[in-house]
């Protein structure tokens, strides 16, 4: 960490988005994470993805539960709203928002122990709701916390800084989400932000539950030989199974790319993703093949990343509940006190 | 890109922008830190060693340091560099302990200095306490030169150039003042085994146009007006003057006149108000003075009646680009102008004059009149005879006298001492770390978001009433502290070791300025465009490092970068480290002349 502000100087031919802001624009207060955490460098690409979506600050809720990736929100959107709630009650807080303003973007903010430990029936529930968020997981495989214990995420027979070795099992949170019917799945690396920016860009744009699992070194308790979430094990075992290059739905279609190596998928608020394909013959639309691709390469000791699974025409929980289309906040006496007619029916329809 | 060698003196000195662009070098970040800690006095010996004159300089010096400094390209203004020197000398303690002592033993070699201005001094001041015999000749009665004879007092009291050239003087030189150098035969007659010539540019240039000889006694030339002015014999100028030329000189002829009478004074320039050569703070003091500007008029003819001047006729002109892009004056086709005035200052430019040097004497001149000068060694033709200062290559600034005296001292030592001078010595360079706990360092990395401070000025009323009365004010303790704070130390540089980097993005991440990539090798262009932030300043480096185990390089665009540390800060490994680099440039002494062996 540092003690200092980051200087408001910026570099004076920064490209502005569509609104006038720099990325300088979207950052929060100064990390006061370990030097050198992988999270500060998710909180770079939330920063990033947002800028470059032209995301006005405001229309943002960013929540989290405990931990350190869940302080991470302080640091990036400092203009959106917040909420640091419950250890491993993140997801609740995010649908009970969610529940009640429709309108805004959800960025969920959980580490794999938030997630995978304390909070591992929220995150399923969540998932399997469709809650129309976008679910980060920063995942570094230890309690940093409290001294760097193996989490829920660790691998079976990696080794801790002291030497242990881990014989549990570990929880792959993207299988998970792919088996709860999360319809936008992903995993990245925070070493790697070519591939982990657009992917954000892409879950912002998704409509439902969108997941993104990300490999996150701890530099103070994980980042040793023998772990497997280092950045050295994670850069040698990365297997990215494509390059994604998101395009909003505003800008004009725009492709070079060889014929037959690209995917073109389109979302429901028109945006698409363009996937470069990297290797085996991937369909990122068919969530039963990436479930088993995901168990075969993790069982070869491959770390899978890239976008794993979309549903294009995915639906949300409003969708499912049928609610109200508007925000709660937006409506009036007339909208929440409709009469007594309307009451004699609804009582009328449950005789 | 080949990864970059940090080892050459070069690298780290042109990030250090204003210490780079000064031609004496001088550490600036070091003596503004020295200030912001109180230690007026360490930082004026800083300046002292480097520049010679702090007390004059931070008055007058053309500060090519300041558009140079990083703060102009990260917010607009530089920090008041030159101020700041001043700040130095105006609060440090006595320092006369500190400076060296006269030789006591006399080398047995003796120097003549022609002139007593800032080069010869220089000179002097580097070679006296080594034992050289230095002898300074002066056609006026004190030292100075320049410094003290065009300077109006206004912005340079007699008692801070009777201080510093005091220090010199104090050096066991002798001065001879009243002693103009007549003849170079003579002098190359007597015994002295160097000669240096600092006698300045000391000719202004007259204006022929009709008129000029018939109203001859109310034109006076700008640099001999302000120097008669300067010695009291001229006390008062009448009631409209008009000032021709747009330097320094100018700006100093018009200020003057304003104090001894003149109440409507107008500055007329040939070309543009942006084109003129005085610098933008001189032009600035004028205008606060009431004198306005006037330009694009080109002078023709001086009117007069009865033998008495009664003004100057104008033609007005605008700029146009000839077909090769070139800018000229051309008749824009409006009336001619006519300025009633009394009195008239010609001050269109300074030139060298040489007329005690005989042809004959071993000393060749180029077709522009000028000396064939080493502009190395500063050495003529002739092996004995050195050349600094104006004389050498037309008029300059102070700080160019200084620069050159510091190397022509080099160049009599090393020759004096049998030493081949072209060979020139390294200057000294030390890098240390800066760290001193997780989170600290020996200097302030916090970055000052003040705007430029603005010096103190004496009330004008007062100012215009007395032309010894200084007009600016300077900062006080407290503003200059202020003003020193703005400073981004950039000679605390951001050194990077690959192999302990583990390419974790946290200094990317962090750095306020967008300033460092990692990004696969390529040539210089090519990196460029591919960095994190917009790239285009190319005259300054990109500092590449290989050597990491992803095969990508480290690049560093130097632009803009703040020196905040951060970097360092964020960094879990110590690949990044601040460290300082302090550059001592090498003048006359042992240290200019490589060892010798020993006899066994």
């Amino acid at each position: 960490m540092t003690y200092l502000a980051k200087p408001k100087f910026h570099h004076p031919d920064l490209p502005k988005n569509a609104l006038g802001f720099t990325h300088r624009d979207y950052e929060g207060t100064v990390s006061t994470l370990c030097a050198g955490c992988g999270h500060d460098s998710i909180t770079a690409s939330i920063i990033q993805a947002c800028f470059e979506l032209s995301i006005e600050p405001h229309r943002v809720a960013k929540i989290s539960g405990i931990g350190c990736s869940s302080k991470t929100p302080t640091y990036f959107l400092g203009n959106s709203h917040g909420f640091n709630s419950v250890h491993g009650r993140m997801p609740s807080v995010l649908t009970g928002a969610n529940l009640a303003n429709r309108d805004l973007i959800y960025l969920g903010v959980s580490g794999d122990g938030d997630s995978a430990s304390i909070g591992l029936g929220q995150f399923a529930h969540c998932l399997r709701r469709g809650v129309n968020m976008v679910y980060i997981v920063e995942n570094n495989g230890v309690y940093g916390l409290t001294k760097g214990q193996f989490s829920a995420t660790a691998d079976r027979g990696s080794k801790s800084k002291r030497g242990f070795v881990n014989t549990d099992n570990s929880i792959d949170l993207a299988a998970m989400a792919l088996q709860l019917g999360a319809s936008f799945v992903a995993r990245s690396f925070s070493g790697d932000k070519h591939q982990l920016v657009p992917i954000i860009k892409a879950a912002i744009a998704h409509r439902g539950a969108a997941f993104i699992d990300i490999i996150s070194p701890c530099v103070a308790f994980n980042n040793h030989p023998g772990s497997t979430k280092s950045f050295d094990f994670v850069r040698e075992h990365n297997e990215a199974v494509n390059r994604l290059d998101f395009i909003s739905s505003r800008m004009p279609i725009e492709i070079d790319y060889q014929p037959g190596t690209v995917e073109i998928v389109t979302q429901h608020d028109g945006s698409r993703l363009a996937l470069r394909k990297i290797g085996a013959d991937y369909d990122p639309t068919d969530r039963t093949a990436a479930m088993g691709f995901l168990q075969q390469q993790a069982a070869k000791g491959q770390i899978v990343t890239g976008l794993l699974y979309v549903h294009p025409d995915s639906e949300d929980l409003h969708a499912h509940l049928r609610t109200a289309e508007a925000p709660l906040n937006s409506l009036g006496e007339k909208d929440l006190c409709p009469g007594s007619a309307v009451l004699d029916k609804i009582n009328a329809g449950l005789r | 890109m080949k990864t970059t060698d940090i080892s050459a003196p070069e690298y780290f000195h042109k990030v250090v922008d204003c210490q780079w662009a000064c031609p004496a070098h001088t550490p600036v970040p070091e003596y503004i830190r020295l200030i912001s800690a109180g230690r007026y006095s360490d930082a004026y010996m800083i300046n002292w060693k480097s520049n010679v004159f702090p007390g004059i300089l931070g008055r007058t010096c053309d500060r090519p340091c300041e558009p140079a400094c990083r703060r102009v390209r990260v917010e607009d203004e530089p920090v008041a560099i030159c101020r700041l020197k001043r700040v130095a000398a105006d609060y440090k303690d006595d320092i006369t302990a500190r400076l060296p002592q006269p030789a006591k033993i006399k080398n047995g070699k003796k120097i003549a200095l022609v002139g007593g201005g800032p080069a010869s001094l220089t000179v002097a001041r580097d070679l006296a306490p080594l034992g050289y015999q230095c002898t300074v000749f002066d056609g006026d009665p004190k030292a100075g030169g320049m410094i003290r004879t065009q300077i109006p007092k206004f912005r340079l009291p007699d008692s801070v150039i009777d201080e510093e050239c005091g220090y010199i003087l104090g050096l066991g030189v002798e001065f001879r003042g009243g002693t103009r150098i007549d003849s170079m035969k003579a002098l190359l007659a007597q015994d002295y085994d160097a000669i240096f010539v600092g006698s300045g540019a000391p000719r202004g240039r007259d204006l022929d146009i009709p008129g000029r000889k018939e109203a001859a006694a109310n034109i006076h030339i700008g640099i001999d007006w302000l120097s008669s002015v300067s010695f009291g014999h001229i006390n008062k100028i009448s009631r409209r003057v008009v000032v021709l030329g747009g330097g320094n000189t100018a700006m100093d002829c018009c200020r003057s006149a304003r104090r001894l009478g003149g109440e409507q004074v107008d500055v007329v320039v040939r070309s543009g108000f942006e084109e003129m050569k005085a610098s933008p703070w001189e032009k600035e003091d004028a205008q606060h003075e009431g004198i306005p500007i006037h330009n694009y008029l080109v002078p023709t003819e001086f009117t007069h009646a009865n033998g008495k001047l009664t003004g100057i006729t104008f033609e007005k002109v605008k700029a146009e680009k000839d077909e090769k892009g070139r800018r000229k004056l051309v008749p824009s086709g409006e009336p001619d102008q006519h300025f009633e005035c009394d009195d008239v200052l010609v001050a269109v430019g300074q030139e060298n004059a040489f007329p005690w040097i005989e042809n004959d004497c071993g000393i060749e001149f180029d077709q522009w009149h000028m000396p064939k000068v080493d502009p190395v060694t500063f050495r003529s033709t002739h092996p004995k005879v050195f050349f600094g200062g104006d004389a050498a290559f037309g008029p300059k600034n102070i700080i160019w006298a200084v620069a050159h005296g510091h190397e022509a001292a080099v160049s009599i030592d090393k020759m004096l001492n049998g030493e081949d001078i072209a060979d020139r010595p390294q200057p000294a360079v030390e890098v240390m770390s800066q760290k001193m706990g997780i989170h600290e360092w020996s200097y302030d990395n916090e970055i000052a978001l003040d705007q430029r401070y603005k010096v103190p000025l004496r009330d004008k009323v007062i100012a215009l009433k007395d032309i010894k009365a200084e007009v600016e004010l300077g900062f006080d303790q407290k503003l200059g502290f202020k003003e020193a704070g703005r400073c981004l130390n950039c000679d605390v540089q951001t050194v990077f070791t690959s192999s302990l980097c583990i390419e974790c993005d946290a200094c990317v991440d962090i750095c306020p300025m967008d300033c460092i990539t990692f990004t696969p090798n390529g040539e210089e262009m090519d990196l460029r465009r591919r960095l994190t932030a917009p790239s285009i300043n190319l005259t300054q480096d990109l500092y590449v490092q290989d050597g990491l185990k992803t095969g990508r390089v480290m690049v560093k665009d130097e632009d803009v970068c703040l020196h905040c540390g951060l970097c360092a800060e964020r960094c879990p490994t110590g690949a990044w480290d601040m460290q300082k680099f302090f550059i001592d440039m090498t003048h006359a002494g042992t240290k200019c002349r490589p060892p010798r062996r020993s006899a066994a």
